[in-house]
């Protein structure tokens, strides 16, 4: 065997690198041996993270020379686009890692804070199989390593009914949705006799219908990881349980990678049978965006706001699938990256609020927030107007490069529809704003400082919110990765 | 760097201005220094507009500047103004700088209330100067958010409800459009969001098919139409204009609704002229209704504010009403209109606003005698009601004259009835002015507490003088104003009247 393609999975080595630095770290540095206490370690993760997502960018410096690099006989490819995909899923981890310090901060999670970290980047290593998959077998152990321990990280509110019930809820679906994924799996194998990817598609033909029924399982499996509807039906309630921090990397990591993943699988492998599948999302996309803004609008717990949100947005984040062009998965990317920013701004702001408050995550808490916190509600208004796509910030030049592409690969009433969705989104983020500027309270959430992680995060976040979108350097060089794919 | 980006830039420098400013007064002090600016620029830009077509600059777009911004989708960053845009300009500049002294005791929270009317400066200045349809569409939405707030927190009465109908309304509108820009850019070929080359068919950018022509011209006009209160989806605009603070009516009623026609002439009818002389029946009968509904709603209401507000939907459907007769004099009318209209109903809003914070009511009904009370506002408001009913020696005059004359200028019944029909809405306009004149401001004051209120403050009066100079400018002397706006306007429509 030859050695040397393992250097081709540089990143996926140097991530393992991190996990295993990180829970030997743990063993001595959790709790300090004077005091018995917790110690927060919160700087390591971080830092570790940073380094390994510059070296992973070390390959794009100079784009020109980037090529496809496979490992064990095309069972793993890695593209340039799958390493930008991966370095954005970094960035969100990274800034996923600063909410959570405040909340590890507690005196009771201290002590498993360890952990907590290992188990989010295992499931990161998952969805790096997941994006850089050839071979289905692959992708699905990506799949699993991203879903398995998700449960635990749900669940992670050790004491908390509602953190457990939404883990049992995840799980349960998690598994089935496995099941039909597998089950679609084995009747490609049936029908081709092979399950790499490139070798696939010339055997996929619109008339078999076998073949379709794959098709629609895989979408069903798939759809659960992005939560299109109607796959969202644990959605709401494992957001809502889940603890803060897990919940913006649920919405916002794994969601990224899996709508990647669909992409690239649509593309490489059912590419025949395309029209099918666009007929198929052209329905779920439907659905998607229109219940989940329905749903979102009678909503009181921000965080289940949060999920039909998130809902939502993923119906935007597919549209980019139609046609399946290379303009389409620039745009996914690019959308990927601009919703990163917002929404993880929005979850910063949320958790810190519900640390600082005593666990406030209502909407009607945030009344009168301007008044007692006006830099905060400043920045949760930068971060909704970007998610509702209103320019000059990001999620305008996402949404409207999103459209673009659907446009052009001839979805107009597609269009119409989801940009008629805009409105009501634009209603309900809107409704946050109000209850922060206008409505007024007798018992606001009093004045607080967040910690300096949660204000580099917010920095961080709010950087994206308002630059990723004005310089156009970003689109530019996502786009040139896009046409080979 | 073109010096037309200064429109953008100095907003921009404002906002950060005000970002740093610690105090009321270092918050006015950015205001007034950056509004002068602009309104010195724009002055500047209009002579040394003049001077260049005088001096033999027939270009369709002068001081034209562009750069690659999305290469991948041929956007660009991209500038020029014509005559229209010159107009709208400075129309722009004297309102912001007239809003920013009627804004002077705004309370609570000057500064973040001047953040976001700075906002919404920087979207109506960019919007005027793009010639790229990303670009515009983009300025036209930064405009349109900063409202929210402003009505939301800053405003009076329903101010929830009507801050939520208004941005709703107005954004539903520009998911319309966007889907319209679309289909032009691809229309077109999808080479080029250049405004000019799409419609002289050069860089790339080929003739859009008439089957989609028809498609998209409705989207964009009713897009754009929504912010210039077409019938029927003019109803945000009583709403949002009476709970909005007065610098926001102003902008709003004085500026942001001129977006709209702008919009509408500058991509719907240059873009699509082949759709737009086919269908604009459709849109000419919507606007003949806006303006005489307009006029007769003004008739029935008692709230000042909704007494302006429905005359500025009849007055704003006047400007689409010109713009779809699609002659040279009646299209210049059009952008008379949106001048004077915007000068006109900016100061109407003021006035109402200082007759307000005075009373604390806008109920016409319960007012009487003010005349003696407030020599000054009154009198002011006395002119303002004058312009509005387009008495001659003011701008409404001179504007409503020539889209009259060009509509009559289309030979057929059709055309002629439905001007016919319009004019009727200046006698209507001469009922509800006088009326509400007549009794807010003559007879004996009986109300007490009216009795010992005080007249203008200095700020006051200089934000009035100048718009009624401006207003008197124009009655007086229309021609030069009138000539540059129609120099830029005939080429166009007789490039719109040569595509049947």
């Amino acid at each position: 065997m030859d050695y040397s393609q393992f250097l081709n999975m540089g990143q996926e080595l140097s991530l393992l690198a991190v996990i295993l630095i990180l829970f030997v770290a743990d063993l001595f540095m959790c709790t300090d041996r004077k005091s018995g206490k917790g110690v927060l370690n919160t700087p390591l993760p971080v830092i570790l993270l940073t380094v390994h997502t510059l070296l992973g960018l070390a390959p794009l410096v100079c784009p020109c020379c980037v090529a496809d690099a496979t490992a064990f006989g095309g069972m793993y490819v890695s593209s340039a686009m799958a390493v930008v995909v991966k370095t954005i899923l970094n960035v969100g981890t990274v800034i996923v890692f600063l909410t959570a310090h405040e909340w590890l901060k507690q005196p009771d999670m201290a002590n498993k804070q360890g952990e907590y970290y290992t188990l989010t980047l295992f499931t990161l290593l998952g969805m790096y199989f997941m994006v850089s998959a050839g071979h289905f077998l692959m992708f699905f152990i990506g799949l699993e390593l991203a879903s398995v321990p998700m449960t635990a990280l749900i669940a992670y509110s050790k004491k908390s009914q509602e953190s457990a019930e939404a883990a049992a809820k995840y799980i349960l679906t998690a598994l089935f949705s496995s099941g039909l994924m597998l089950y679609g799996i084995s009747l490609i194998y049936g029908t081709t006799g092979t399950l790499y990817f490139d070798q696939i598609a010339p055997q996929i033909h619109a008339t078999n219908l076998v073949q379709l029924a794959a098709l629609v399982l895989f979408i069903g499996g798939i759809g659960f990881k992005i939560s299109l509807v109607p796959f969202h039906l644990w959605t709401a309630d494992a957001y809502q349980g889940a603890p803060t921090t897990v919940t913006s990397y649920l919405s916002v990591i794994s969601k990224g990678a899996a709508a990647f993943v669909l992409f690239v699988v649509l593309y490489k492998v059912f590419a025949p049978i395309i029209d099918q599948a666009n007929l198929l999302f052209f329905w779920i996309i439907i659905f998607s965006i229109t219940l989940a803004n329905i749903f979102a609008v009678r909503q009181n717990n921000i965080k289940r706001f949060m999920a039909f949100s998130a809902i939502s947005q993923a119906g935007y984040l597919v549209l980019g699938v139609m046609g399946a062009t290379p303009q389409g998965l620039t745009a996914i990317v690019y959308y990927l990256l601009v919703y990163m920013a917002a929404n993880l701004g929005v979850f910063l702001i949320i958790s810190i609020t519900e640390q600082r408050s005593g666990g406030k995550v209502n909407i009607s808490d945030y009344d009168g927030f301007y008044r007692t916190n006006p830099k905060l509600s400043f920045l949760m208004t930068l971060c909704l107007f970007s998610l509702a796509g209103i320019p000059p910030f990001a999620g305008f030049f996402s949404k409207f490069f999103m459209f673009m592409a659907a446009f052009k690969a001839g979805f107009v009433v597609l269009v119409l529809i989801a940009l008629v969705n805009t409105v009501i989104s634009l209603y309900y983020y809107l409704l946050i704003v109000k209850a922060m500027y206008i409505i007024p309270s007798d018992e606001p959430i009093p004045t607080f400082k967040s910690d300096g992680y949660t204000k580099l995060g917010l920095a961080l976040c709010t950087l994206g919110v308002v630059l990723i979108g004005i310089i156009s350097w970003f689109y530019s060089y996502i786009d040139q990765f896009s046409f080979g794919l | 760097m073109n010096f037309l980006s200064l429109f953008v830039l100095i907003p921009l420098l404002m906002l950060l201005g005000l970002w740093l400013a610690k105090g009321v007064k270092a918050v006015r002090g950015v205001m007034v220094v950056g509004s002068s600016l602009l309104l010195v620029l724009a002055t500047y830009l209009t002579i040394d507009f003049l001077a260049q077509r005088a001096g033999g600059n027939t270009a369709e777009m002068l001081y034209q500047a562009s750069f690659t911004w999305f290469e991948p989708l041929n956007i660009s960053y991209r500038v020029g103004v014509d005559g229209i845009s010159v107009a709208m300009l400075l129309l722009s500049a004297v309102i912001v700088f007239t809003g920013t002294f009627v804004s002077w005791k705004l309370s609570p929270n000057l500064k973040d209330y001047f953040l976001w009317f700075t906002l919404l400066s920087m979207g109506v200045f960019g919007f005027f100067i793009s010639i790229d349809m990303f670009m515009m569409f983009m300025f036209y939405e930064i405009a349109l958010i900063p409202m929210y707030l402003l009505i939301g927190v800053w405003g009076t009465g329903q101010k929830e409800y009507s801050a939520m109908k208004l941005t709703l309304m107005l954004m539903g509108g520009s998911a319309f459009l966007m889907l319209g820009i679309f289909g032009i850019f691809y229309g077109a070929g999808g080479q080029t969001m250049n405004i000019l080359d799409i419609a002289n068919h050069t860089g790339g950018a080929h003739a859009i098919d008439f089957a989609g022509q028809c498609i998209w011209f409705p989207l964009t006009f009713v897009g754009f139409g929504v912010l210039g209160a077409l019938f029927p989806f003019h109803t945000w605009s009583p709403d949002g204009h009476a709970s909005a603070p007065t610098a926001v009516s102003m902008l709003h009623a004085g500026v942001l609704m001129k977006l709209g026609g702008y919009g509408c002439f500058r991509i719907a009818i240059f873009l699509l002229p082949e759709a737009a002389n086919e269908l604009n029946w459709i849109f000419l009968i919507l606007t003949g209704i806006s303006v005489v509904y307009g006029a007769m709603s003004a008739c029935v209401q008692t709230d000042l504010k909704y007494i302006n507000a429905y005359s500025s939907v009849s007055h704003c459907g006047l400007v689409l009403f010109g713009i779809l007769m699609l002659t040279t004099t009646s299209t210049t009318g059009a952008v008379l209109q949106m001048l004077s209209h915007g000068l006109m109903t900016a100061l109407f809003f003021a006035l109402i606003g200082m007759i307000y914070g005075r009373t604390h009511t806008r109920d016409v009904r319960l007012m009487t005698g003010l005349m003696q009370i407030m020599p000054f506002l009154g009198v002011c408001f006395v002119i303002a009601g004058l312009a509005n009913l387009g008495l001659p020696g003011l701008s409404g005059f001179v504007a409503e004259m020539s889209i009259f004359v060009g509509s009559f200028q289309n030979a057929d019944t059709f055309h002629r009835v439905l001007t016919v029909m319009a004019t009727c809405s200046i006698v209507v306009a001469a009922v509800y002015i006088l009326r509400m004149v007549g009794k807010m401001l003559y007879g004996v004051c009986t109300d007490e507490h009216h009795l010992k209120l005080t007249d203008a403050t200095w700020e006051e009066r200089f934000a009035v003088i100048c718009l009624i100079a401006c207003i008197a400018g124009i009655g007086l002397f229309p021609s030069w104003i009138s000539s540059m706006i129609s120099d830029s306007v005939a080429p166009i429509i007789d490039a719109v009247k040569q595509a049947i």
